[in-house]
């Protein structure tokens, strides 16, 4: 039949139904966006080219348009609420990709019977943290669906910057070269498994808090002295740190080599990783991003993250190179190594 | 971080593995029956520290890759039953069976829930009078006293909508069975969380009986060097016996009061293991007094006929005899994301420990 799409082959995986895997920001995440939603809504390659925030143009002006949902659940937890995420990781998309965030939409999904005090408080966050970073959210949107047609409280916004004139190629990464280093803003996995303790019923708190923050005025700070020097920035959401990487490193003749020594975690998230059985390389964060950047600049760029505290405990955690081509391969303690590769099945769904 | 950082101290490693090499002269192959050590032998890489002259191979140590896939059929005729609520570790949400998995039953609708402590489900039991709560009882002597003491805990107080499907395993009988299948292993290193629960004693007929050291080992770095620094001892000298690496954790008796709850509720019985076949006495059923628990004989369901996809070596590399990268299905079509056997599946299984560490 004319003008209908064909059928493509878009998961390796069973096709009838979607799992929760395909939420996890791992290879079923990527397979589905890529086999499905890329293919079907990029009318130009050259759009939809970025996975965080996307460019276009209109009147001359370059900017950049991200959207994202939230669903974590709890929707309360130690370090903020799915308010926070819902700006900060909105704004952080944003930032990361080289631009200046200018304005947030919201959309809130709710169920019948969610206590009008708990939409306060997470609509109190959100503006608090909207006038505090100077994005105003400008328009919105709410739907109310039957009780037990969502859990609660979902939430979408989306976000547009201004791409900054000198940034433009830090979220394509395609000027990286041999010998960059590899920046880990700080300790990875606090926000994963503070939500996990939750989840788990593990009382945790006092101990565990989650890292969601937002980047900007630390991204902002490193752009403007250093806009040449950093040649790629990824905020490690789900998947985590080696996700981020894993993504770098496909289809290109350079891979990463990471240093098993250098990898900052919090003692505690290190624990419950132990005891659950959980690499914290791919647990998520909400407020840590991976920088590549050039060696000669690498410390500086470091004691400017060091001075904010949303980049207190940020590490040199490997380098770029070309033995193991479009791979990632993790240094081990006492100098064996082993490949690490994308997230696969999802370690724990509704984390943001 | 303590207990941890000491047992992957750099200098030791180096030590430890410098000893291996001066006194390892003759080839050896030593099996490991734990997916607990196939897991921390890929992640730290510890086959690349050896010397050419050792060989370490996995074993049947991980619970899912040995549970028949006839069970696997059984649970999912369950979890399309509604008034069942199929509870279970899990890994085995994953595993494919002739037609469907619990994962693809429970994206259609099914009730399959992932546990941590069976001892839970009961209380499910408990808020949902109306349903069938069916716990899917797999895993070894480490697994099987808090799944015995679910049961106890359901009897004890009533449940009666409390089920256990069960497939325990007991390992010395595979390990065995690896032997008199003329595999070829010089030593075990046995599984530190089983002996913890059985004691040593249970590996002494390896050494008695077919001159094959037995040391039980613990998870980290260190523990996994020095048993098989230990081995290469026990080898070169001779003089093979059991021993005990773990003794930080593992009393050579073993865990009495576990062993008393398992027996007070479980009674061995012939099993079949995925890629090795019946195995005498190797499994384990509830006793008569818990028979109203029992899920074979309570809930009736239409299992489908089994069909095994062809191809796939799993049996084989249970049984040490070929590796994840002999198998022409490894990671082109089965992959973690689209397992075809439950090698790949489970977190704990060979195949999944080469593709993650070492493809």
């Amino acid at each position: 039949m004319k003008g209908r799409v064909p059928p493509i082959i878009y998961m390796n995986s069973d096709r009838s139904t979607i799992k929760l895997d395909h939420g996890s920001g791992g290879t079923q995440s990527h397979e589905l966006i890529e086999g499905l939603f890329r293919k079907r809504f990029s009318v130009n390659q050259n759009l939809l080219m970025s996975p965080d925030a996307s460019p276009f143009i209109i009147g001359g002006q370059k900017l950049r348009v991200t959207t994202d949902s939230y669903v974590v659940d709890p929707l309360f937890f130690q370090g903020g609420n799915i308010g926070t995420l819902a700006v900060c990781g909105t704004i952080n998309d944003l930032a990361v990709s080289g631009a200046v965030p200018k304005a947030l939409t919201c959309g809130f999904i709710l169920e019948e019977g969610f206590p009008l005090s708990d939409l306060e408080l997470i609509v109190d966050t959100m503006a608090e943290l909207s006038k505090r970073l100077g994005v105003p959210i400008i328009a919105g949107d709410t739907k109310v669906v039957d009780k037990g047609k969502v859990d609660g409280c979902f939430i979408n916004t989306t976000g547009i910057g201004l791409e900054r004139e000198d940034s433009g190629h830090v979220s394509l990464g395609d000027q990286v070269i041999e010998g960059d280093v590899v920046i880990l803003s700080g300790p990875m996995g606090d926000h994963g498994m503070t939500i996990m303790s939750a989840r788990h019923g593990l009382d945790l708190s006092h101990q565990l808090s989650s890292d969601c923050a937002p980047l900007y005025a630390m991204i902002s700070a490193i752009l403007n002295e250093h806009a040449s020097d950093v040649r790629f920035m990824r905020d490690a959401t789900r998947g985590g740190v080696a996700t981020v990487c894993c993504e770098w490193v496909e289809d290109r003749t350079l891979g990463i080599e990471l240093m098993e020594d250098h990898l900052p975690v919090r003692e505690s998230v290190r624990g419950i990783c132990e005891i659950l059985g959980i690499d914290p390389l791919y647990v998520a964060n909400e407020g840590r991003m991976v920088i590549i950047a050039a060696s000669a600049a690498a410390d500086r760029i470091l004691s400017i993250l060091h001075s904010f505290p949303e980049g207190e405990g940020a590490a040199i955690i490997g380098t770029v190179q070309k033995i193991s081509p479009s791979r990632v391969v993790l240094r081990t303690t006492f100098g064996s190594s082993r490949f690490l590769s994308m997230l696969s099945g999802s370690q724990l769904p509704r984390i943001c | 971080m303590k207990w941890i950082d000491e047992f992957r101290d750099k200098t030791i490693v180096k030590a430890l593995v410098s000893e291996i090499k001066k006194i390892s002269k003759t080839p050896i192959r030593l099996m490991e029956v734990c997916g607990g050590h196939t897991m921390a032998i890929h992640r730290f890489g510890i086959q690349q520290l050896l010397p050419s002259t050792i060989e370490l191979l996995s074993g049947p140590g991980c619970p899912v890759c040995v549970t028949d896939q006839r069970y696997i059929d059984h649970a999912i005729a369950l979890a399309r039953h509604t008034d069942v609520i199929v509870a279970t570790f899990g890994d085995l949400i994953r595993v494919p069976g002739s037609s469907s998995s619990l994962e693809k039953e429970r994206s259609m609708g099914a009730d399959v829930r992932i546990f941590v402590s069976p001892v839970d489900a009961v209380d499910v039991a408990k808020e949902n009078p109306l349903k069938k709560v069916v716990f899917l009882g797999i895993g070894f002597e480490t697994t099987t006293p808090t799944i015995a003491m679910s049961i106890l805990q359901a009897y004890n107080e009533d449940v009666l909508n409390y089920y256990v499907l069960s497939a325990h395993k007991i390992m010395p009988p595979a390990m065995r069975a690896i032997i008199d299948e003329n595999i070829r292993i010089n030593g075990y290193i046995c599984p530190g969380h089983v002996s913890s629960i059985s004691g040593i004693g249970i590996y002494s007929e390896f050494p008695e009986k077919y001159g094959v050291s037995a040391v039980v080992s613990g998870f980290e770095p260190i523990d996994i060097l020095q048993s098989i620094l230990m081995s290469v001892h026990q080898l070169e000298s001779n003089k093979p016996r059991v021993e005990n690496q773990y003794n930080r954790f593992v009393q050579p008796q073993g865990n009495l009061v576990a062993q008393q709850i398992v027996s007070t509720v479980f009674s061995p019985i012939d099993t079949y293991w995925r890629g090795i076949g019946m195995i005498p006495l190797s499994g384990l059923s509830l006793n008569s007094t818990f028979a109203q628990h029992i899920a074979e004989q309570n809930i009736e369901v239409d299992i489908e006929p089994l069909k095994i996809s062809s191809g796939c070596i799993c049996g084989d590399i249970l049984r040490g005899l070929k590796r994840p990268t002999d198998c022409p299905l490894f990671a082109t079509v089965c992959s973690k994301e689209n397992p075809v056997g439950a090698c790949m599946v489970s977190n704990e299984g060979a195949c999944a420990a080469y593709y993650l560490y070492e493809q």
